[in-house]
């Protein structure tokens, strides 16, 4: 009878079991996501703030850091056009090989990292089907940065589209018809109306491929030969720096890493705060029905 | 602007939904396609609007062929069962949505799309919910806001799609007389889509009922009502009285009862059934005649402008039956009480569903 208001037990675990869940969660969350966390912050900076900024201002690590940027910036406007079109066709469109072109879209997901760059290597390496007459022209895929992009850009080829494809089914093309019968062009329709109605999924979308395309390492591993100052990424030289035992160096690149995981989820809670919100905008025109 | 379907036909995997169907909508018509679902109704309407497209048949509007124009060409007012506003655009730019992607050369300036917009909105008695989003709208907002979005680039025709399915019944009933005012008002030829048939037969000057991909029957609603050409039609309009039966000397022979049958009709049918609305029966204490028969009373319901009787026959098949509440009052019945019915009008249609009669 506290506070005067009789609480319906049944609806209530014991406070004993209700501590030790959260208990339970508590230290599973603090060994597991924060202590590594923390560690690799402290770990960079335990030499202090000059080792830290001298470890990044090294010439092999903003190589890594500028080859990271170009694979990112080129696989992630990429799979965000490739991504859009899919969902697109898949969700508004019927047509043969839907199914199939889904599970291709699945593939970079179920396929190892390592295989995937295995395949680019088979394709373009020195030995590969297209290698002979690369080598003729004079163009350098494998181990050189087209290879790095190109495994990127494979390894990153889902998020895009998978974001985008159960959003536009759900909101189905009822809207689309309704533009195209007050006069809008098919262009015109998916500006304004098909765009705008997946802007938030996008946006959640481009996070998700962004973050794994500057994180990829299994992929990319493969294919680009470990050249410090060339073919290095981020990730890589991490594992450089690290297989050296130059641990300040190793850490302080991996706290930008980890720097970019924290932004990466702090602006995705930010877009799901704000999707989610239009997600019940959107069920409310539904439930409306 | 008249709205002619000629002989269209669609199949959606081999299964034929619309089955070679022409009607014609005239100019300032207010036209309701009636039918159970899977009729073939909303198919029909989309291939009118040029959202689909028809395996055969020609759609003409005011005797020009559009059968191959796209949906832009046709100029039709389309508002979906689903309203689809776009749910990222307030009212205001819903219903500007129409005006804003014309090309620039027809493109009316800003202030005269928002006078225009203003104008609908008044129309739809909306002008305050202008900045509103769809979702903070109800149901019935939401279907006057598709409306007006329609209605913006001035179609030629309008297309309603179950207009008032997604509605509870006081809010569909307010509506849809509200859309026969506002038919009357604007004389645009309208095609809509219901199931129900109240509403169709309230709204519409002219039904035209669907059943299984074809045309049942047409007429004005009062001709739908009162002379049902089908069984199907029968059943379809609901709340009647069926006997089956045995045919013989021109007399259709229920139990212990013989109803006669139109002589010219019946010739060859063996086994018949006839349809006999509620109100189609009279009711009495003694027997009057031969027509009559006896049944008992069941239950009694006078909740309402007449008393509802159930009453059960002498070859124990109920029968629902009403009559004027002073009338009932007159006959004084009481549960389990016997009374004598005669049917006063009935339709007598061959078994086996070989065809009206």
């Amino acid at each position: 009878m506290r506070n005067g208001i009789r609480r319906n037990q049944a609806l209530f675990d014991p406070p004993w079991a209700r501590a030790g869940i959260l208990l339970a969660v508590a230290v599973f969350v603090t060994l597991f996501l924060v202590v590594p966390l923390a560690l690799v912050f402290w770990q960079a900076l335990e030499k202090g703030f000059g080792e830290y900024f001298a470890a990044i201002a090294d010439p092999a690590t903003l190589a890594a850091v500028r080859l990271t940027l170009i694979a990112a910036g080129v696989a992630v406007p990429l799979n965000l056009v490739f991504g859009v079109a899919a969902a697109w066709a898949v969700a508004k469109f019927e047509f043969r090989g839907k199914g199939f072109l889904i599970t291709l879209i699945d593939l970079p997901f179920s396929v190892s990292p390592v295989m995937s760059g295995l395949i680019f290597v088979l394709l373009f390496g020195a030995q590969g089907w297209f290698g002979p007459w690369l080598a003729a022209h004079d163009i350098k895929v494998i181990f050189a940065v087209p290879g790095i992009v190109l495994a990127t850009v494979f390894v990153t080829f889902p998020f895009v589209a998978r974001e985008l494809i159960p959003l536009m089914q759900a909101q189905g093309k009822d809207e689309e018809e309704a533009a195209l019968t007050l006069g809008a062009s098919g262009w015109q329709s998916f500006w304004r109306v098909t765009l705008p109605n997946a802007k938030w999924g996008l946006l959640y979308g481009v996070l998700l491929c962004n973050a794994r395309a500057m994180g990829e390492f299994g992929a990319v591993s493969v294919v680009s030969g470990h050249i410090r100052g060339l073919t290095n990424t981020m990730p890589l030289h991490v594992e450089i720096l690290y297989n050296e035992y130059n641990f300040a160096g190793a850490f302080a690149v991996a706290s930008l890493l980890a720097l970019l995981a924290v932004v990466t989820l702090v602006a995705k809670k930010a877009v799901e705060w704000k999707y989610a919100a239009e997600l019940k905008a959107a069920k409310g025109r539904e439930g409306g029905q | 602007m008249s709205i002619e379907v000629r002989n269209i036909s669609k199949k959606f995997g081999g299964f034929a939904v619309i089955n070679d169907v022409s009607f014609t909508a005239g100019t300032g018509e207010l036209l309701a396609l009636l039918g159970p679902s899977g009729s073939g109704k909303t198919t029909l309407l989309r291939v009118i609007a040029g959202l689909e497209t028809a395996d055969a048949g020609a759609v003409l509007f005011h005797g020009e062929d559009a059968t191959d124009a796209g949906v832009r060409e046709r100029r039709v007012g389309f508002v979906f069962q689903h309203y689809a506003l776009f749910r990222h655009m307030t009212v205001f730019e819903n219903v500007a949505f129409g005006l804003k992607v014309r090309p620039r050369k027809v493109r009316p300036a800003k202030a005269e799309i928002a006078e225009k917009v203003g104008q609908l909105l008044r129309l739809v008695q909306l002008e305050r919910f202008a900045g509103h989003f769809p979702s903070q709208l109800s149901g019935g907002q939401r279907q006057r806001v598709a409306l007006a979005r329609a209605l913006a680039v001035e179609p030629k025709v309008l297309l309603l799609d179950e207009p008032f399915g997604a509605l509870d019944a006081k809010v569909r009933r307010d509506l849809r007389q509200w859309l026969r005012r506002l038919h009357d008002e604007l004389h645009i030829t309208s095609v809509f889509v219901t199931h129900d048939q109240e509403e169709a037969l309230e709204v519409a000057d002219r039904v035209v009922v669907m059943n299984n991909g074809g045309i049942e029957q047409e007429g004005t609603p009062d001709e739908i009502y009162h002379r049902p050409a089908s069984p199907f039609m029968y059943e379809f309009l609901g709340n009647v009285n069926l006997f089956h039966g045995r045919v013989e000397d021109g007399n259709l022979h229920v139990g212990a009862l013989a109803l006669p049958v139109p002589p010219d009709a019946s010739a060859g049918w063996r086994n018949a059934c006839a349809y006999i609305r509620p109100h189609q029966f009279g009711l009495s204490r003694q027997r009057k005649g031969s027509n009559q028969f006896r049944a008992r009373v069941e239950s009694i319901n006078q909740a309402g402008p007449v008393a509802r009787l159930m009453l059960v026959t002498e070859w124990a098949s109920t029968l629902n039956v009403e009559v004027p509440n002073a009338e009932f009052l007159a006959l004084a019945l009481a549960r389990g009480e016997d009374v004598f019915v005669e049917p006063r009008e009935l339709k007598v249609f061959p078994s086996g569903g070989t065809g009206g009669a």
